[in-house]
């Protein structure tokens, strides 16, 4: 039987392989050394390259800054914020500091910034958000939000190498839910967009987690006799404008589904150029589906009905193909 | 023995006197600077504000010559003199405050926004305390590639250490032993807030003691103790002692901008020995030492008003920033930029 992969074990292996390609790359952020990491993405690291992860004090802004310090150096940090949701402390060193450093100076800034992301059950108001959307809307950061192992393996590796700052959402509830049974070889390249499943009647559009919510829903549709065509985003900035077009141009249908808040954000952003630059391939309205407009609830109850569900997916999804 | 006991106490004796002319000179060239910035600024030529460092030269300009080219700078706003000092030329300040397209920034950025990163010399960004912790990236970075030896400074003002970014910057390097010096310009106000809206400790010195952190304090009116602290802060952290604070005490001689008139500074502090003008005090110093003629100063003072207006009239001839030749990518990745029909592009 062929061992299992889990995703929080791709990204391990992902900055092991950064650690061991490019002695530029050093790890840097709380309780990643000897603990090996809140959710142990970097276990052992500390032991297998010694000198080369450090633990930070609980300093988010002293951490980017001093990444971005290390960039302009020629090195290649690899930044963990214990969860996304203490970016926001860090917030400015990342969108005034990192994302202005190369259009100001025409020095790179190549920093990876990791972010386990997204709602788990019990996890509450301050460490369940997705912060893809805020962090999209700053010209000079790239937001990657891989879906599968296999992209957050091959998609952290490439981060690394990105000459600009990365803003990397893993997400939380991926961690040990998804398992492939080996690392990838060859993937797609950071900024293409993968159809994860082909169909003709609708196209759902989504990244991250809801990735696996929507080809959930679309197999709940198949009986119906639906087949709805997945893409999963991969990188929402750059956003892969064209590959979401020429699914649409093909099913005439789109939903675009994302766990972060309804205002503004990336399925808002998906909707108006394809509203805008491929108005003529819709047959019908496009819908977007987003978290309620609510801090991340606590409770089981609660949580399960404030993000996109399954069910609440395959329901949108039969509303439009039924109209 | 006599002779070999002796002569180290002149050789040190010439040093301080080097120092002394040095400095004098880096700080009278950021005065004239900021007064051509300030008619520039008056006349309509420059865009948006200009700010200056009058007030604050002999801290400045001491930090500047106590530095090596190959330690790291993060100057801020009131720091012509020690930017001069660390290698900036005249012309790439003029060139940033006239946007030319030719200066480091290339009009992508103003005013005291420059820098050139490649060398140690990092360019502000306005949120104040946020270049220290990049300060220490830097230091760090060198540590990891075991280059030793460099120092990095990273200035601010008594306002700057009310920010979450300075607590955290400061003791990232307390933590991390690295040889930061940390200089903060008490001017007694930022922006128009008096200290006594800002802290409430005796000194900010006192924080240093907080953070494990080495303090000096100094009379940033006297040019001779700001070599001597300032210097001595530089060489603890280039030996090995960690990072150093150094608190300096002076008035701010202008307002916080050349759009602020400033009457909210009392001429009772403008009259006290705080409010005494640096660059006077020290000018007074180097006669009344015999280290430097009238005459000498006056052909410093000449040379320099040259240069200036020379750089002023080069950078008036350069050309502006041309937004259909622009690069509008805010990435160096070109090829991860945006395709899509409205981004610009």
């Amino acid at each position: 039987m062929a061992a299992e992969i889990t995703y929080i074990d791709a990204i391990r292996e992902a900055q092991a392989h950064a650690l061991r390609d490019d002695p530029r790359v050093f790890l840097y952020g709380q309780d990643v050394a000897a603990f090996g990491g809140a959710f142990k993405a970097t276990k052992n690291l500390a032991k297998e390259f010694p000198g080369r992860v450090f633990d930070s004090p609980i300093s988010e802004d002293a951490m980017v800054g001093l990444a971005v310090g290390a960039a302009i150096e020629g090195l290649r940090p690899i930044i963990e914020m214990q969860f996304a949701d203490f970016s926001t402390v860090g917030f400015n060193q990342i969108v005034n500091q990192a994302a202005t450093l190369f259009w100001r100076t025409g020095v790179p800034c190549p920093i990876t910034v990791r972010l386990p992301f997204g709602g788990t059950s019990g996890g509450g108001p301050f460490h369940s958000q997705s912060l893809e959307t805020i962090y999209a809307h700053y010209p000079g950061l790239i937001v990657l939000t891989p879906a599968t192992v296999e992209d957050a393996y091959s998609m952290l590796i490439e981060a690394v190498a990105i000459d600009d700052p990365v803003i990397f959402c893993e997400h939380k509830f991926l961690y040990r839910h998804l398992k492939a049974e080996k690392l990838p070889t060859e993937a797609l390249p950071v900024g293409k967009a993968r159809i994860a499943r082909v169909g003709r009647d609708l196209t759902i559009v989504a990244y991250s987690a809801m990735v696996q919510d929507a080809l959930e829903a679309a197999n709940e549709l198949v009986p119906e006799g639906w087949e709805v065509e997945v893409v999963d985003l991969r990188s929402v900035k750059p956003l892969d404008t064209d590959t979401v077009m020429a699914s649409v141009a093909r099913t005439g249908k789109l939903l675009c589904v994302g766990e972060s808040w309804p205002w503004g954000g990336v399925t808002a952003e998906v909707i108006a150029r394809v509203a805008s630059e491929g108005y003529g391939l819709l047959d019908v309205p496009p819908q977007r589906l987003n978290a309620k407009d609510t801090p991340v609830p606590y409770h089981p109850n609660l949580w399960a009905a404030h993000r996109p569900t399954v069910r609440a997916v395959a329901a949108a999804a039969r509303k439009i193909l039924r109209s | 023995m006599l002779q070999a006991a002796t002569e180290p106490r002149a050789e040190a004796a010439d040093d301080v006197r080097e120092a002394h002319l040095a400095a004098f000179r880096f700080m009278l060239r950021a005065r004239l600077l900021d007064d051509k910035f300030a008619v520039l600024y008056r006349t309509g030529k420059i865009h948006g504000g200009v700010f200056l460092g009058r007030g604050q030269e002999a801290l400045s300009a001491a930090l500047g010559v106590s530095l090596k080219k190959t330690d790291v700078f993060a100057p801020l706003i009131r720091d012509a003199a020690g930017r001069m000092a660390f290698g900036e030329p005249i012309v790439d300040a003029v060139r940033t405050y006239l946007g030319s397209a030719l200066g480091p920034m290339r009009g992508r950025d103003g005013n005291v926004h420059r820098g050139n990163p490649r060398t140690g010399y990092l360019p502000m960004i306005s949120h104040l305390g946020a270049m220290v912790s990049v300060v220490n990236g830097v230091l760090f970075a060198r540590r990891l590639k075991n280059i030793s030896g460099t120092v990095g400074a990273a200035c601010l003002g008594d306002g700057a250490t009310s920010t979450g970014a300075f607590h955290e910057a400061l003791n990232q390097a307390a933590v991390e032993k690295l040889p930061l010096v940390l200089v903060v310009a008490d001017n007694q106000f930022a922006y128009s807030t008096p200290t006594s809206r800002q802290f409430a400790c005796e000194s900010l010195a006192d924080k240093g003691v907080g953070y494990g952190v080495a303090s000096h304090s100094v009379d940033a009116t006297d040019l001779t103790a700001c070599l001597k602290i300032v210097g001595t802060a530089v060489a603890q952290a280039r030996a090995g002692h960690g990072p150093q604070l150094v608190v300096a005490k002076l008035l701010r001689l202008c307002g916080h901008g050349e759009h602020d008139d400033a009457n909210y500074i009392v001429p009772a502090l403008k009259n006290s020995p705080l409010g005494r003008d640096c660059l006077k005090v020290a000018e007074q110093f180097l006669l009344r030492q015999k280290w430097a003629e009238a005459a000498t100063i006056a052909a410093w003072r000449r040379e320099a008003t040259r240069e200036i207006e020379e750089a002023v009239a080069q950078v008036q001839r350069e050309p502006a920033p041309d937004p259909y030749v622009e690069n509008w990518s805010a990435i160096s990745s070109e090829h991860l930029n945006e395709t899509h029909e409205q981004n610009g592009r």
